[in-house]
């Protein structure tokens, strides 16, 4: 079996299992019980806390626990919506946004707040000066990923933050869901006030995540209840997946700079290949720095993404279509519109993503069955083309 | 600021006569223990100045550090400047520049250790007024009362610059007023009462009453952190943990219920008195302040004091609250004291403590508690002791430690 849809989600490591059964069966206490047992919930909690905040260079208070990147994405911008309505109600994002973004600010819009959702350009960027144009006297909120889910684009996270540091009313949420752990990106010296991420992207349990907040901005909870995480987060803390999440953080922020040469090593072969395959177009930018390292999208106009996930699926190897979330629609994807593509072509999106672990080989296995599924889907289009 | 050099001044310690060398090298000792993150900083003695050569560090971070230096009265830091004219005239033109805020006034102030410059001090002094003085046009002299000074010190191989003067804590350098035990409790004001006597040259080892089973874990954590926080200051708190349970329930048989604070107090004075003797303190320093609670007034101190023959430091006794709030503020404690664990002294807190407690009946109670000796050896036995250094990774008590394999 081949696997390249670790964009979508992925195995956790052995290590991270270990850390999640042994807290389970050794730290069961509530953090908030008075007795002991409590109390070294709470230690723990406390030491899973700081570990998450090093790999940042956050403080430990700036971070707070969620159960995962929606929730995460759906606390920053709701919550920091709600809390500093007064000071106005537009906010900027892009069209190109995961939907736990994009959905939220679609409520948002309903309760009666703007926004202005930029387009990207063809190769899946958006432009900082798109961002500075759309800022308005009553903008509260920007939100833009760091890297795209589905195309793998590099957004430019930092160049953004340096703008909005001049406007300080404004705050500045970055999804970085997708390169936590990948790519180095420090919120503080980014500009950034609030960033997402989720464990289960990095080898770490499911269900878990965390969103960083700078301190001293505040955040209107989703939750009602105990007033755990600072009040943000009410809810009995998942002790088992936290630690089993700063687990993977602390791992993934160790090799770091090995996995990522890794993988943009992976990348630059398979790119290469596809780019060899008659039919197949690759999406975003050429230059690798300006791509994430473990995604490559590429479309082949005229074939129905699914039609592609399936074939390749007879050989044991796992791809997806774009993001887990939506890939069950027909519809073409909103990201690869929003980049300017006819919806024929925008219907036809092929993501792979890589892990470190992949080989070489693995590389070479994954383009002779992508050469062999596109001639063959090149040559029902002709017999279409002949009906 | 670009500081080349940061000048010191000792204040207090240049009344202390032959002992004054001691007391400098006690006070550079200790900066040069906070400076060790700072390797390329260099302490050095020149004529009757101390100096730190920066050589790159950051001035800043520095500054940071001199902040907890006792003894230290002030502080300057110092550009250098070429013994040529126009080096002086533009060093102290930046400096002048580099002041924030901006001053509107100022004067020039030269001194000339080095006779051989061939300009004089009052000649010196025009030459660099007159050189700033058309490239601020905001600025005047002014030599009465100016807002700030520049001054100019002409040494042999090299001329100082500087205007800035940044107060530092004061006091005797650390040790220098030999040791004493804290009576640390975890509230606001011991942690004062400890970091004022330290500041009075006095180094410290603190002594923790807990109830456990029934006071938590995170109320020992507070007393480490709090320990802690002092530990920024000294380098290191070795922090004693008394096992009080035992004696505090006996005593809430056997004592009347208005005298049970008292009876506690003087136990608790006894142990820390033994402990001092045993890690060879000369004193004890309380939180203790005059009419605070029912133990703290002259009666209940008198009758909680007669217990030792060593001295009871107790810096805080006719402060203000609001003045031990604002210190604590300033040293950081005053969060962590606030968070709301149960200690020992909140555990079976009478109605009625008395205020007037009479020693007549204290005595005669105590006389007839046989076991109270046996009990006080005991506790003082089973004392445990941590260092704590202001490093919080290294203070998690040991049942921490499998955790990090989680992690």
């Amino acid at each position: 079996m081949l696997y390249f849809d670790h964009a979508a989600t992925t195995p956790p490591l052995p290590e991270v299992i270990d850390s999640v059964a042994r807290t389970m069966a050794q730290y069961f206490g509530n953090p908030s019980s008075l007795h002991r047992l409590g109390k070294e919930a709470e230690t723990l909690l406390r030491r899973a806390r700081e570990v998450v905040a090093s790999t940042l260079k956050a403080h430990p208070d700036e971070i707070i626990f969620t159960s995962g990147g929606t929730e995460g994405n759906n606390l920053a911008i709701k919550g920091a919506a709600w809390q500093y309505r007064s000071r106005g109600r537009h906010i900027i994002t892009t069209q190109i946004e995961h939907p736990s973004v994009y959905e939220c600010c679609r409520q948002l819009e309903r309760e009666g707040y703007e926004v202005t959702y930029l387009p990207a350009d063809a190769s899946g960027r958006i432009d900082p000066e798109a961002v500075r144009a759309a800022i308005r006297k009553d903008t509260i909120l920007v939100s833009v990923m760091h890297v795209n889910n589905e195309t793998g684009a590099i957004q430019p996270v930092e160049e953004i933050g340096r703008m909005l540091r001049n406007e300080p009313r404004i705050i500045f949420h970055v999804d970085a869901v997708q390169s936590v752990g990948k790519l180095e990106l420090e919120p503080a010296r980014a500009g950034i006030d609030l960033m997402t991420a989720s464990a289960h992207k990095i080898h770490g349990p499911r269900g878990v995540g965390f969103l960083y907040c700078r301190e001293p901005i505040r955040l209107t909870p989703l939750l009602s209840g105990g007033g755990q995480e600072g009040g943000v987060r009410s809810g009995t803390e998942a002790l088992p997946l936290i630690t089993g999440m700063t687990k993977a953080f602390r791992l993934a922020a160790e090799s770091l700079s090995e996995n990522r040469a890794a993988m943009y090593r992976l990348r630059a072969r398979l790119v290469q290949g596809i780019g060899d395959i008659p039919g197949l177009r690759l999406t975003g930018a050429r230059e690798a720095e300006r791509m994430a390292p473990h995604i490559v999208h590429f479309t082949m106009p005229g074939v129905k993404s699914e039609i592609f996930v399936h074939a390749l699926e007879e050989y044991d190897i796992y791809v997806s279509t774009r993001s887990a979330c939506s890939s069950g629609s027909d519809e073409p994807s909103r990201v690869l519109l929003a980049m300017g593509m006819p919806p024929e072509e925008a219907a036809s999106g092929i993501r792979i993503s890589l892990s470190p672990q992949h080989t070489e080989e693995d590389i070479d296995v994954l383009l002779d069955r992508l050469r062999t599924v596109a001639e063959r889907m090149r040559a029902l289009q002709k017999q279409g083309g002949k009906k | 600021m670009n500081a080349d050099l940061i000048l010191l001044r000792f204040g207090e310690l240049s009344l202390k006569g032959r002992n004054r060398y001691k007391f400098e090298q006690a006070m550079l000792d200790h900066i040069q223990s906070l400076l060790a993150p700072h390797p390329r900083a260099e302490i050095r003695r020149t004529s009757g100045r101390v100096l730190i050569e920066l050589n790159g560090e950051p001035y800043e971070e520095v500054k940071e550090k001199l902040g907890r230096v006792f003894g230290l009265s002030s502080f300057s830091p110092v550009m250098r400047a070429r013994l040529d004219l126009d080096s002086i005239r533009q060093t102290a033109l930046e400096a002048v520049r580099a002041m924030d805020p901006p001053p509107r006034t100022f004067k020039v102030q030269v001194r000339r250790p080095n006779k051989s410059f061939p300009y004089d001090s009052p000649r010196l002094n025009h030459l660099v007024a007159s050189y700033i003085l058309p490239r601020c046009p905001e600025l005047r002299v002014d030599v009465h009362n100016p807002d700030a000074v520049l001054q100019v010190e002409v040494r042999d191989e090299e001329a100082y610059v500087f205007s800035q003067v940044v107060r530092g804590l004061g006091g005797f350098p650390l040790g220098t007023s030999g040791k004493a035990m804290l009576m640390l409790s975890g509230g606001i004001d011991s942690p004062v009462a400890g970091w004022m006597a330290m500041r009075r040259g006095v180094l410290l080892e603190a002594v923790h009453f807990h109830s456990f089973p029934y006071t938590s874990e995170r109320a020992k954590q507070k007393v480490i952190d709090l320990c802690g926080k002092l530990a920024e200051y000294a380098g290191e708190i070795r922090l004693h943990l008394v096992h009080f349970t035992d004696i505090q329930t006996r005593l809430r048989q056997e004592a009347n219920e208005n005298l049970l604070i008292t009876l506690m107090r003087r136990a608790m004075m006894r142990i820390t008195e033994r402990l001092a003797h045993r890690h060879r303190a000369l004193g004890i320093v309380t939180g203790e302040n005059l009419g605070q609670v029912a133990s703290q007034t002259l009666p209940s101190l008198h009758a909680i004091g007669s217990v030792t023959t060593l001295p009871i430091i107790r810096p805080l006794i006719t402060m203000d609250k609001e003045e031990i709030i604002r210190v604590a503020e300033q040293i950081e404690t005053y969060e962590i004291s606030i968070l709301p664990y149960e200690d020992c002294c909140t555990l079976f807190v009478p109605k009625h403590p008395s205020t007037n407690p009479n020693m007549q009946v204290i005595l005669q109670l105590e006389e007839r508690m046989s076991w109270l000796e046996d009990y006080l050896k005991e506790a003082v036995e089973k004392t445990e002791t941590m260092i704590i250094t202001s490093s919080p990774e290294t203070n998690r008590t040991s049942s921490a430690d499998p955790m990090e394999e989680l992690l």
